[in-house]
């Protein structure tokens, strides 16, 4: 399993555009896709976005991304940019 | 089919015909609670019920990507993945198949408990996304019961909407392009329904009452919007009647549209300013299009109404920046929120009035609840960043209350400067004049104000003491009374002296019989139901300043309505000005 640690950049946080995004992007890695908030025990699965909106990320935030399968290393790599970028908009 | 005849309030102006499209949401709430024999038949209607509305959704997006965009697609993208996602779906079947529950009912309890979720964020982003998840099971829960009426999105074609009613967040949903009229079972002419169909210029009939039920979605309706008059399955005869009126308002706004993009000024070069009245950003749209020169009154109380709890300051911010930005540097007045009299809002306990419109409302309401007043104040001066944004409080009866309310205006705007947000320099701070108090010391108020802004709704009924609800008083509710025509004159007068500009954003401004009485008395600024734009454009090029300044002379001088009335229509006939719409 790989983690890697992100910070929310984009003005509104994860609401349905991001959220929608993230989960489009995750559905296609056969890996299994989670996102923690940092220092909490709040998981989400990243192919959900009802799980994903309802953490309640807002700009700032820290979170982990872990990713574990067969696409495990490409899954994290293209999760972690997509978050950075702050989804095109900020 | 039968022709039959129903009648309602006709709240926006123009005829129609079209065919009916029947709204009626089912809400999550409204669906029974049942058990099941045959939880894999009712398992089976879910699964399908879930197919068809992906497949519904999957055409909606693209359809709503080529006509509004990407942006707004991804919204119903987000819907059709929350039908995919593993925490919503599962559990429904999960309540059908182990617990023996109807599909209805796992709709039900899944979405209402999701739903809650959302409800309980901080984020009120987050709060709002309780609606999407609503949303979505309604769309279930109609295709699980094969009834009536769907979406108000789903309006694919060229429409007459029928509704019983329609909440704000319906009317903000609209798609003016395809609803060619509104007819709904309850509603007044003060509704929000009646101010958005009169500002998008869509023809609308509401409290037509229990006559409704006959009408289906398909059926042919001719609607007039002036009378209130409602035919459905109208004869040749009815269609011929209707298809002429339909032509001569054709051509009167095809005349009326070449003013447009033109200045309204009169034969002598005096220079009237022409602008628009929104409730909501989306209204800003297309408003330069029509002719508007800025937005001369933005009621900021629609956007506090058509929710369950207060807007943050980030939420009012977005707003009134998306009004600022599509107004392209024209000036935009917001006005602070004018709420009791008969505009409540859920979340603010109000106790029972016995004269609400005497009582604790507007700016009286505001100075009492500063921290709300303020939150408002710091989102229109972030948005001056963005364009030409003006402030404006409503309902000020004399100086103490205006002067309370700038200092909170100042205060916002120091701590934004503090605070290092950017926000516009110079930002004008006004007032509404519709009080007569305030009309009788306009010269001590334009010392200290940077404009006025003439309510005459509110003034005509505070002067003349008329409820205009009233059908027993209704008839002595005139803005033509001459008492009235001095206190405008006494502001419009009061306000030249100390250099400052008067406007006027009631409805005394968008008609054409009052324009030359208030180009003869000075006005600077008019702003009005967009609709009516064009129309006062025409109105104004047809004027002679000279003529109208004698004009306002004589009849501020004249005893009754009556006589006032009188002599405007012999002015207009005498420049051959034309009165119909």
């Amino acid at each position: 399993m790989l983690t890697r640690e992100a910070v929310i950049v984009n003005e509104s946080g994860f609401h349905i555009r991001p959220a929608q995004l993230f989960t489009e992007q995750a559905a296609k890695f056969t890996s299994k896709i989670s996102i923690a908030v940092k220092g909490t025990n709040t998981v989400a699965d990243g192919k959900s976005i009802l799980g994903l909106m309802t953490l309640g990320l807002a700009k700032g935030s820290e979170i982990v991304i872990s990713a574990e399968g067969a696409d495990e290393q490409e899954a994290i790599d293209a999760l972690a940019e997509l978050v950075q970028s702050g989804f095109g908009e900020a | 089919m039968k022709e039959t005849k129903i009648t309602g309030l006709g709240v926006s102006e123009g005829v129609r015909i079209g065919r009916a499209f029947v709204y009626r949401p089912i809400r999550v709430e409204d669906a029974e609670e049942r058990r099941t024999d045959d939880p894999a038949g009712e398992a089976l209607r879910l699964r399908e019920a879930k197919e068809r509305c992906l497949k519904d959704l999957e055409e909606l997006v693209a359809h709503t990507a080529a006509t509004l965009g990407e942006d707004k697609a991804v919204i119903l993208k987000g819907q059709m993945s929350m039908l995919n996602d593993p925490s919503l779906y599962p559990p429904m079947e999960q309540l059908i198949e182990s617990e023996g529950w109807s599909a209805e009912t796992a709709v039900r309890r899944i979405v209402i408990q999701t739903a809650g979720l959302f409800e309980s964020m901080a984020s009120e982003y987050m709060r709002e996304r309780a609606s999407d998840v609503r949303d979505l099971g309604s769309r279930l829960l109609l295709h699980l019961r094969a009834r009536e009426g769907a979406r108000l999105s789903d309006i694919r074609e060229e429409a007459i909407l029928v509704a019983d009613d329609l909440s704000p967040s319906d009317t903000v949903q609209l798609d003016k392009r395809r609803v060619l009229g509104i007819v709904t079972r309850i509603g007044g002419k003060t509704s929000h329904t009646a101010i958005l169909a009169g500002s998008l210029g869509i023809p609308a009939v509401l409290g037509a009452g229990s006559g409704i039920d006959a009408i289906h979605s398909g059926d042919t309706l001719a609607v007039d919007g002036g009378t209130g008059d409602v035919v459905v399955h109208p004869d040749a005869g009815t269609m011929r009647e209707y298809g002429d009126k339909m032509a001569r308002q054709e051509e009167a706004k095809r005349r009326q549209e070449a003013f447009a993009n033109r200045e309204a000024v009169t034969v002598d070069g005096f220079r009237a300013e022409i602008g628009a009245n929104i409730g909501t950003p989306q209204e800003a749209e297309g408003l330069i299009g029509i002719g508007a020169e800025g937005i001369g009154l933005y009621r900021t109380e629609f956007l506090f109404m058509s929710r369950s709890s207060m807007p943050d300051e980030d939420t009012q911010f977005r707003a009134y920046r998306s009004a600022a930005e599509a107004m392209q540097g024209r000036p935009v007045v917001i006005r602070t929120l004018d709420i009791g009299g008969d505009k409540e809002l859920p979340y603010l306990d109000a106790e029972p009035e016995a004269n609400p419109f005497l009582g604790y409302r507007a700016i009286r309401l505001c100075l009492g609840q500063q921290e709300l007043l303020a939150t408002q104040l710091r989102a229109i001066l972030r948005a001056s960043a963005y364009g030409n944004v003006k402030i404006m409080f409503p309902m000020i009866s004399g100086l103490q209350e205006w002067r309370q309310a700038k200092a909170i205006c100042e205060e916002a705007r120091e701590a934004l400067r503090r605070e290092n947000v950017p926000h516009a320099d110079k930002v004008e701070v006004g007032m509404m004049v519709e009080i007569p108090s305030a009309a009788l010391q306009a010269d001590r108020f334009a010392r200290e104000v940077d404009f006025f802004s003439i309510g005459t709704n509110d003034l005509v009924q505070y002067t003349l003491a008329v409820d205009r609800m009233n059908e027993r008083v209704a008839d002595l509710y005139d803005y033509f009374h001459p008492a009235v025509l001095r206190l405008i004159k006494q502001v419009i007068d009061a306000s030249n002296r100390h250099g400052k500009w008067t406007g006027m954003c009631g409805s005394m401004a968008g008609d054409p019989m009052a324009a030359p009485l208030l180009v003869g008395l000075g006005l600077h600024e008019w702003s009005m139901a967009a609709p009516s734009v064009p129309k006062i454009k025409e109105a104004i090029s047809r004027l002679n300043a000279e003529a109208c300044s004698a004009l306002a002379e004589r009849v501020l001088d004249m005893d009754t309505p009556q006589d006032v009335r009188r002599e405007l229509k012999a002015f207009l006939a005498g420049i051959g000005g034309s009165l119909q719409s």
